[in-house]
């Protein structure tokens, strides 16, 4: 008879935690390189280990015109965007959270495709579309690609939420007599806020950083993710695309923190 | 008297179900009344007609007199405790109970008084600014009860609101809201599975069995007359004898039922009492109950009988499988409709 | 407003309609509109003497698609890189997704959680750059395994036939290693979300029926898993198939879908050859989503 050892249900083998670790570590590599060679002193080539550190190339990103007026349009393209998919994507949330609407599950398809398929597609649609319509591309036609995507984000944290509230708070709110929008300002409003924000949190960061459909319908516009990547071609000037590179991740960084911090489990618990 | 609620032939289908199958009763102002039935019988969607959640695919629904039908929940003066509670969560007690008044637009000092006084009558005032998370199911009841009544609604509407409730709590609550109806005076709709608590608390029951009204009347008429071998069973766990048994025993081929405290139990063979209707069978099951014990004897065409005796007074001694005799006077036998 | 509310609460159907008339609208036009014109688009062709597009309904650039090896070849890599990226992605998702679904206590899971959080939403752009500094001739990898005197290992991997190249930033293999990162965050999500599904009972039970644990994880994990890997994989499929940013700042000379459609827009000016290109990757996902649904992944969903 073969002797087994007791298992304990509750520990992982040595060797699941450290292919579990190894994994995660592997995951946040590249973003500490990216905060290292942000003071490196080195500016021509990509030599390791830097051989000084320095602040200097923050002072010189900082004075730099071009790198704010790319800053100051992705934030406002980021805003817009966010702004409108909240709009419209908690309408549609609302609309998809009740079980009667006929077609819904081609409707959710709708929903779900901006996301599941690749950027490049929504990218080239879009120029075709503007091609088709004689538009030019510039602020507005970024805006419209990442309301696209951004609708999508705030419908699935938005819905996420609603489903999970049961419908017996909305019942007892208009059984006391609040009208809808009542019940939508006192009950519903306070329950989904939570969602919303984080939803806005998303669809913003999402936005703020993207490049693949941007390309595609900015035109002669700049965002900060096209002049950094336009630097990634041309790298003339290798420290200051380090700044940049750590500024955008710390931007990137705050609302996704807020957003879990907003979404974290037990965080919301009913009754 | 113009009733506080009237249904007139209400029917409700989804689809090809059949919720509610044209229904038509009258409750009586201040009224306590019971919608008492299995899960899926029609009763909470009986309710939901009234509180108008939902709204009857045909028929009239009449509050005081008025035609509600169309109207929505919020314009109707009926108020609802439900099952789950259903107390906001980012509200603390005070505001929940103030929910009402609040909406109607009644200004902040006042809705705070209104909200402390129907505390009062519940006995949490010193809950109120807690949240709901940290009360107990009882306590949450309480809050849920005097939310709903805060508006002094013309009816007030219980969805099985000591479901969640352990036993104790259960009986406890089952007389505070009963004391506390008989203060207000409002007319309670009360839906519940449990005959027991609804042949304790109601003035009048109707009984519902997939979707239509089975019988409508007060406690102990439901429990002595049972109209149909549902209620009969239903309400009073009573046995039905039907068929070949029951023209055997009554000479007729009606049905009819017999509750188990009115059998009393003999040896087999021995004499019974004089006028009594009497049949035989094995013992199958005794079971103890303490101040009584239950006797489940099978007859021998098939069909077992139950006879509650109270305990020591047994007038047999007797074990699993021994031959015993039944008999009850025929003045207890409840005739029913249906075969 | 009561009356508005009144009114509404009459007419569900009036009330559903205008919550869904503007986004439906807005999804509606802007979205499906573009990716109908893309079609009509990959129907038209470029005149080859004056460059200009013939609005004219053709199959001709879908002709030119197919039978140019080339273009033939620049499909087959592509699809065989979104294959190898989906397969190890799973592979170094699953004990990771395994670990936080079962063994990690809530406060481990919580950081575990953020830890592939926080990866998966840091800039897609920056994450390339930093890829490129590490995998660099002069880079971070490079010295590390010089440190560990591991570099004649890298050079024979650089040396072998397709895979290799002069560097590690300008290779199949790094192009891999990259995908591989950007997506993994995807993989292990849906993984461990499908695996916290999965109740300790059922692995007790049948380590109490006597299989050893790897016919536990074949036989009852690893099916139970199987929505989760599916959905994950998707992503990684598609994300992979449409990229066109990491082939061109890192990697090899050959051709992907997506810069083929990047490029024909761009610099080429033949739209509809762009078209027809990226309809190509929508057929491909197509064709994955409707297998992994015959296959029962969804199922659990």
């Amino acid at each position: 008879m073969r002797s087994r050892k007791p298992r304990d249900w509750n520990a992982a083998s040595l060797g699941q935690k450290l292919a579990a670790f190894a994994g995660l570590a592997f995951l946040h590599l590249p973003v500490w390189v990216i905060v290292l060679y942000a003071f490196t002193t080195e500016d021509r080539t990509y030599q390791f280990p830097p051989p000084g550190l320095t602040l200097h190339w923050f002072s010189v990103a900082f004075a730099r015109e071009d790198i704010w007026a790319a800053l100051r349009m992705s934030l406002s393209v980021a805003s817009v965007a966010t702004a409108m998919a909240i709009l419209l994507g908690t309408l549609a949330a609302f609309a998809l959270a009740q079980s009667r609407v006929r077609g819904r599950e081609a409707i959710t398809l709708l929903f779900v495709l901006p996301i599941a398929l690749p950027g490049i597609i929504t990218g080239i649609a879009l120029l075709s579309a503007f091609k088709f319509a004689d538009i030019q591309p510039g602020f507005w036609t970024i805006v419209t690609g990442h309301a696209t995507f951004c609708i999508v984000i705030v419908h699935n944290n938005v819905i996420a939420r609603l489903r999970r509230l049961p419908q017996s708070w909305i019942e007892a709110s208009m059984d006391l007599g609040a009208d809808g929008f009542q019940t939508f300002r006192y009950v519903l409003l306070p329950q989904i806020a939570t969602a919303l924000l984080a939803g806005g949190m998303l669809a913003f960061a999402l936005s703020f950083d993207e490049i693949i459909v941007t390309l595609f319908t900015a035109g002669h516009e700049k965002t900060l993710p096209i002049w950094f990547f336009n630097e990634l071609f041309r790298p003339r000037e290798r420290p200051i695309t380090n700044v940049v590179a750590v500024t955008v991740v710390l931007i990137t960084m705050v609302p996704i923190l807020l957003a879990y911090w907003l979404t974290r489990p037990g965080e919301f618990e009913s009754k | 008297m113009t009733p506080a609620i009237e249904l007139a032939g209400v029917s409700r289908t989804f689809g090809a179900v059949h919720a509610l199958d044209n229904v038509s009763l009258a409750i009586a102002p201040g009224e306590f009344f019971a919608l008492l039935g299995p899960s899926g019988s029609g009763k909470t969607t009986c309710l939901r007609q009234i509180a108008g959640f939902d709204h009857p695919t045909q028929g009239k629904i009449l509050l005081d007199g008025d035609n509600v039908t169309d109207i929505p929940p919020f314009e109707r003066s009926v108020n609802t405790v439900f099952q789950d509670y259903a107390l906001f969560p980012h509200m603390s007690v005070a505001e929940n109970v103030a929910y009402g008044p609040k909406v109607r637009g009644v200004a902040e000092p006042e809705r705070k008084r209104l909200a402390l006084e129907a505390l009062e009558l519940v006995r949490l005032v010193a809950f109120a600014e807690r949240a709901p998370a940290q009360l107990s199911g009882g306590q949450k009841q309480r809050v849920a009860l005097a939310r709903a009544l805060i508006n002094r609604p013309k009816v007030l509407l219980l969805d099985e609101p000591l479901g969640a409730l352990d036993l104790r709590l259960r009986e406890e609550m089952q007389i505070e809201l009963k004391s506390i109806q008989q203060q207000v005076g409002i007319t309670f709709v009360y839906v519940t599975h449990d005959q027991g608590e609804a042949l304790s608390m109601a003035d009048r029951i109707a009984v519902f069995r997939d979707g239509r009204m089975e019988q409508l009347d007060s406690p102990r008429d439901l429990y002595e007359r049972p109209r149909t071998a549902f209620v009969a069973r239903f309400v009073g766990s009573a046995n039905v004898v039907e068929g070949e048994l029951a023209r055997r025993i009554t000479g007729a081929a009606r049905s009819f039922a017999i509750r188990a405290e009115a059998i009393e139990v003999f040896p087999a063979g021995a004499p019974a009492p004089a006028g009594a209707l009497t049949c035989e069978g094995v013992l199958e099951d005794l079971h103890y109950h303490g101040a009584t014990s239950r006797w489940h004897v099978r007859m021998d065409d098939g069909p077992i009988l139950a006879a509650v005796r109270p305990e020591g007074s047994a007038d047999v001694k007797a074990s699993r499988g021994d031959r015993i005799r039944l008999a009850w006077s025929r003045e207890n036998i409840v005739p029913l409709a249906d075969a | 407003m009561r009356a508005i509310a009144k009114y509404l609460y009459g007419r569900p159907g009036f009330y559903l309609a205008l919550l869904l008339l503007p986004p439906l609208l807005w999804l509606g036009t802007v979205y499906l509109g573009s990716l109908l014109a893309l079609l009509l688009q990959s129907f038209y062709a470029i005149d080859e003497f004056t460059a200009r597009i013939v609005p004219k309904i053709t199959l001709e650039t879908y002709r030119q698609l197919v039978s140019h090896p080339a273009n033939v070849d620049i499909v087959l890599r592509t699809l065989g890189m979104a294959a190898a990226v989906t397969i190890t992605a799973a592979v170094i998702a699953f004990p990771i997704a395994n670990y936080m679904a079962r063994y990690a206590s809530p406060r481990m899971k919580a950081l575990f959680y953020v830890g592939v959080m926080l990866p998966m939403w840091t800039s897609y752009l920056v994450k390339v750059y930093a890829w490129r500094l590490v995998l660099a001739k002069q880079g971070i990898l490079s010295w590390f395994l010089d440190q560990f005197g591991l570099m004649p290992a890298l050079d024979a991997a650089l040396q072998t036939p397709v895979v290799g190249g002069p560097s590690l930033a300008s290779s199949y293999l790094g192009m891999f290693i990259v995908f591989v990162y950007m997506w993994l965050p995807f993989m292990i999500l849906p993984l461990t979300a499908a695996l916290e599904r999965v109740p300790q009972s059922l692995l007790q039970a049948s380590a109490d029926l006597g299989a050893r644990p790897g016919q536990t994880f074949r036989n009852v994990v690893l099916p139970l898993a199987l929505p989760g890997l599916a959905a994950g994989s998707v992503f990684t499929f598609s994300l992979t198939l449409g990229d066109y940013i990491i082939p061109s700042v890192v990697g090899a000379p050959g051709y992907f879908i997506g810069m083929m459609v990047y490029q024909q827009q761009g610099t080429a000016g033949n739209l509809p050859l762009a078209a027809a290109f990226s309809v190509v990757p929508i057929i491909l996902i197509a064709i994955y989503l409707s297998l992994a649904k015959r296959l029962g992944a969804f199922d659990a969903l």
